[in-house]
Parts: structure tokens; C-alpha cells; sequence
């Protein structure tokens, strides 16, 4: 697949000496869901904000669709749909008239019939009379979306579309993003929530501090997530794991006061019922067992803790 | 060249306009219609005519500029600040559209509302008083420009504005000042020497001056001089617009 973004070495420093963004390079594929989460103000709505044109980087290129996001302004902003994290929304007017306003902005003849086929998708067709102040929050955060996808953007912004909308919704939010991959749609989507990443994306980037920390393939975090941790707290301290246990690969704690078994709970079997009849056929005594599962968000916190190397 | 852009704008600033349609027309024709009584019947009738033109008719090519000027500058500044304000500037900036398309959408929208209030505002003089237009393409044009050079102007009052307050403060502090100075309620021929000398430095003065000219014929500074003045104004505006948005001052971070 080819790259529909391509983001390199970008950095934004803000008028009162705020640095956004540090040299941050990033590939998006054409087609692709990506979602990049991260913590507030680690710097996703500024990224979005430079590829959209609503900041000016202050170094660094941004391509979209091959088009240069500042020598080739137009072509590169025809292709991208944005719908921001804040509901903003002329409040007065109505939802057909909003919507007809940002195909017209972005150079599309109108065209009511697809205007028609984006407001029922989005189950706005029975408001499209109605003010928009007169909507509810959920109902505007559609209208939002109604009006990025309102000239047919290739790539679609998605700056924490679920933030504060109930649970239906975001299930509705997700049915929308995954119908419109299937339409060839890029789609970037920012988030706070694990698992709407998890739900969601083919790749997951995580974003902190201004730069990008990694970009994976989803299924292969999800495969680092497969792998649980098993404690053992021992009775007596030992000074080397014995010989017969070899095999379990078993880690030392520290002081010698646990043994440490690492296993994967994808697998057929963990191993768990033989090593600890191993271990009692070794004669050794246990104080307690604690398991613990590393999580995406373990990953995510120790690549964001403000501590972290 | 987006052309849809500049419809889509257009549209959607008239919408608001005709939304808001009895705010719109009725306020100024109601405080023109005031000022008709209190300059024209109950003032005027004890001035003597201005240079042979009734006083009363006298006072219309300076009371449609004053509404004209005051209602370009609000219409734009608000059109471009409303959407600074509630935050759909966003749509604006990262829209395949260039400077010069946004702020035509939105001057001309602010122009055509302001032309119609002034050629309504007209239309009511006739209601008043006895008046003859001399030339009423010149009339028109320099309406027109007018209303075009105003929005313009409004335009960056709108994206300068941090607040409502600074919104209302431009046209409060300085245009209604510069119109009443700028001799739309007399001639400047009416004036001590040393404020007619003063006077000079008004640029409004010379827009009333030419428009008032189209009416009777009669003008305080030369016609040359009024269409260079407010042609100047038009090209020192789009020249200030093009640099705001080619550095994003106040509306791209």
C-alpha cells in the first residue's frame, strides 16, 4: 500500500515559545485506519491541525496525496475531510445549509443527492430543517462529520470524535469509520480510549511529549499484550533458579524471594499446572501467586510517563 | 479559482442577512427617517439653502453615508469575526481556498447588504424631500466602491477584534466621528478656514464630497480627488488583507 500522508520532520513552536511538536515523521497508507493516542496535550490536535492547514509548521513537509501542504495548498486540502474535536458549528443556521456550505467552500458543485446519502447515513436526514443549536450534543458531533465528508475527502481527520458522546453513539461512530474504510477512505482518528483504538485501527501510533513514540501494526501490539507474568513468592529465598526448572525459563525477583514465569495466554497451554507441580516436586514452599496481564495501556503509560527515557 | 468558495460564503452571509432581515432595514430606516425630521423639517427649515440646494435634500448624500459607512464596516467585521468567535474558522483555514476568495465572499456579501440598506435608505428621502439626481451612474458607482472599500475595512476590523468590545469600537470611536467631521450635515465651504484646511485630512470628506457631487453637481474638493481617495482606500485594504493572511496575524496559530 502506498502513503497518503507523509509527514517529515515536522516541529511547531507556538508564538509564546511552546513547543508542539518535535521533529515528527510519520507515514499514513492509503486505505488505512490509524489511531494515535495519547495523553492531553501531547501534541495530536496540533499534528492535525499542521497537515490541515489550520497551523503553519514552523519547519519540516507535509504531502498529501503527493501534494505539497503548502506549495500545493489546494489540491492537498481538496483531498482531506477534518472534523474537529470541539463542536464548532454556526449555531443559527440549518444542518442542510451548514453542510451545503462546506461542499461549496472546498470547490464541489453542489450536489443535494449526496448531501442526502451523507445525512441519512449519519441518521440526520429527519434534522436537516432543524437548527442546529437546536440539536443535541451527539447530533451536532454528527453534523460535524456530515460536513468533512461533504465534498468526499480521500483522508479524514478525526480529532477524538467520541470524546463525551454516550455509548450508542460510539458505537454508530465506529459502524461510520468502518463504512467508510470500506468506501477507500483514510482515516486518522485521535483518542484517549484504549480500546476505541483497539476496535478500531489497523495501526496504532502513540504520541507524547510532541513526538511520535511508535507506530505499529495493531495486531502485533495486541500480541505484546498476549503475554502474562506470572509471581511466585517463595517461602525461602533461593540464590539460583534450581536446575530441574530450567526449562520454564523461569527470571529470579529480586532477592531471590519470587520466581518469575512469563507465558502466553494465546497459547494451546501455559505451562502453569506442570511448573507448579514441578516446583513442589523441587521442594520448594510458596508464600503467594500474583498474575498480571500487560496491558496496551501499560505500554502506552510507561511511553508517556513524564519520566520515561 | 474557487468560485464555489466565494458562492458558498456569499450564500451563507445572506442567509444571516435575510434571517435577520427586520434588524437589518428597519433600524436605519428608522434612524434616517429621524434624522430627516429633526436636520431636515425642524432644524432646516431655519437654515437657508446650501449653495441653491434645499437643505433637506442637501443632507441625504451625507445621511446614506453615514448608514453606508457604518453598515459595511459592522456587516464585514462581525461576518469575519462570528466564525473567529464559535470557532468554524477551522473549515475556513483548511479549505482549498485562497485569500482573496474568503474575503470576497464575505466583503460582498457585507457590500451588497450595506448597497441595499443605502438605496433604501434613498428611496425614503424621496418620501421627505424634493430631490433630483444629476448623475446617477456616478451615484451608483461611487456607492458601490463605497460599500466594497468599507467592507474591505470591516474585514480587518473583524480579524483584528479579540473581543465584541473591539468589534463595536472602530466604528463607534472612529468612523461615526470621521462621517459627522467629514461634512455629510454641511459644506465644508461653511467652515473657518483653518478647520476647512484641517478638514482636508478626513478622508471620508472626500467620499461625501464626491457622492454629493452625483446629486447636484457641487462638490468641496475636486471629483478627481474624491474617486482617487477612495480607490487608494480600496487598494491600501486589499493589500493589508493579503499580508494578514499570508502571515496568519490573529487568525492562524
Amino acid at each position: 500500500m502506498s502513503d497518503i500522508v507523509v509527514v517529515r520532520d515536522l516541529e511547531k513552536t507556538y508564538e509564546g515559545g511552546v513547543t508542539a511538536l518535535r521533529r515528527v515523521s510519520l507515514d499514513i497508507r492509503q486505505g488505512e485506519i490509524l489511531a494515535l493516542l495519547g495523553p492531553n496535550g501531547a501534541g495530536k490536535t496540533t499534528l492535525i491541525s499542521c497537515i490541515c492547514g489550520i497551523s503553519q509548521p514552523t519547519s519540516g513537509t507535509i504531502t498529501v496525496g503527493g501534494h505539497d501542504t503548502i506549495a500545493d495548498y489546494r489540491a492537498a486540502r481538496a483531498l482531506i475531510g477534518l472534523v474537529p474535536q470541539e463542536i464548532n458549528l454556526e449555531p443559527f443556521e440549518t444542518v442542510m445549509n451548514t453542510v451545503r456550505f462546506s461542499r461549496g467552500l472546498f470547490g464541489k458543485g453542489s450536489d443535494d443527492g449526496l448531501i442526502e446519502r451523507v445525512l441519512r447515513q449519519l441518521s440526520l436526514w429527519d434534522k436537516r430543517d432543524a437548527k442546529v443549536m437546536a440539536l443535541s450534543g451527539g447530533m451536532k458531533r454528527r453534523v460535524l462529520i456530515a460536513k468533512a465528508l461533504s465534498h468526499e475527502p480521500r483522508v479524514l481527520f478525526l480529532d477524538e470524535p467520541t470524546a463525551g458522546v454516550d455509548v450508542e453513539l460510539r458505537r454508530d461512530m465506529w459502524d461510520t469509520v468502518a463504512r467508510l474504510k470500506g468506501e477507500g477512505v483514510t482515516i486518522i482518528l485521535t483518542t484517549h480510549y484504549i480500546e476505541e483504538a483497539e476496535a478500531m485501527a489497523d495501526r496504532i501510533g502513540v504520541i507524547a511529549k510532541g513526538d511520535i513514540q511508535l507506530v505499529e501494526d495493531k495486531e502485533t501490539l495486541m500480541r505484546r499484550l498476549g503475554q502474562k507474568q506470572m509471581t511466585i513468592e517463595l517461602h525461602d529465598t533461593l540464590s539460583e533458579v534450581p536446575a530441574g526448572l530450567e526449562r520454564y525459563d523461569l527470571a529470579l525477583g529480586e532477592d531471590g524471594h519470587s520466581l518469575i514465569y512469563s507465558y502466553d495466554t494465546q497459547g494451546a497451554r501455559t505451562g502453569i499446572t506442570k511448573l507448579l507441580s514441578d516446583l513442589a516436586a523441587e521442594g520448594i514452599v510458596l508464600r503467594d501467586i500474583q498474575t498480571r496481564q500487560s496491558s496496551l495501556e501499560d505500554i502506552f503509560v510507561g511511553l508517556v510517563r513524564e519520566d520515561a527515557p | 479559482m474557487n468560485l464555489h468558495a466565494v458562492a458558498a460564503i456569499y450564500r451563507f452571509e445572506m442567509a444571516r442577512t435575510f434571517r435577520t432581515i427586520w434588524q437589518s432595514i428597519v433600524s436605519p430606516v428608522i434612524s434616517t427617517a429621524l434624522y430627516f425630521v429633526v436636520f431636515g423639517a425642524a432644524i432646516g427649515s431655519r437654515i437657508d439653502q446650501v449653495e441653491g440646494v434645499s437643505y433637506g435634500a442637501f443632507i441625504v448624500p451625507g445621511l446614506i453615508m453615514l448608514s453606508v459607512l457604518v453598515q459595511s464596516v459592522n456587516n464585514a467585521a462581525f461576518g469575519i469575526y462570528f466564525p473567529k468567535f464559535i470557532g468554524t474558522i477551522y473549515e475556513l483555514l483548511s479549505a482549498p481556498a485562497s485569500f482573496l476568495e474568503i474575503t470576497a465572499g464575505y466583503v460582498l456579501a457585507a457590500a451588497t447588504k450595506s448597497l441595499a440598506i443605502g438605496l433604501i435608505i434613498l428611496a425614503t428621502a424621496f418620501l421627505f424631500v424634493d430631490l433630483t439626481i444629476l448623475h446617477p451612474v456616478w451615484m451608483l458607482g461611487f456607492l458601490v466602491l463605497t460599500c466594497l472599500s468599507f467592507s474591505l475595512f470591516g474585514f480587518i476590523i473583524g480579524i483584528w477584534a479579540q473581543n465584541f468590545e473591539q468589534l463595536q469600537l472602530v466604528p463607534l470611536l472612529v468612523v461615526t466621528p470621521l462621517v459627522f467631521l467629514g461634512g455629510a450635515f454641511y459644506s465644508i465651504s461653511m467652515l473657518p478656514p483653518v478647520w476647512q484646511t484641517i478638514t482636508l485630512f478626513n478622508p471620508v470628506v472626500y467620499l461625501v464630497s464626491g457622492f454629493r457631487w452625483s446629486f447636484f453637481g457641487m462638490a468641496d474638493v475636486a471629483l478627481g480627488w474624491s474617486l482617487a481617495a477612495i480607490l487608494g482606500f480600496t487598494l491600501a485594504c486589499v493589500a493589508l488583507i493579503g499580508w494578514i493572511f499570508r502571515s496568519g496575524w490573529r487568525i492562524r496559530t
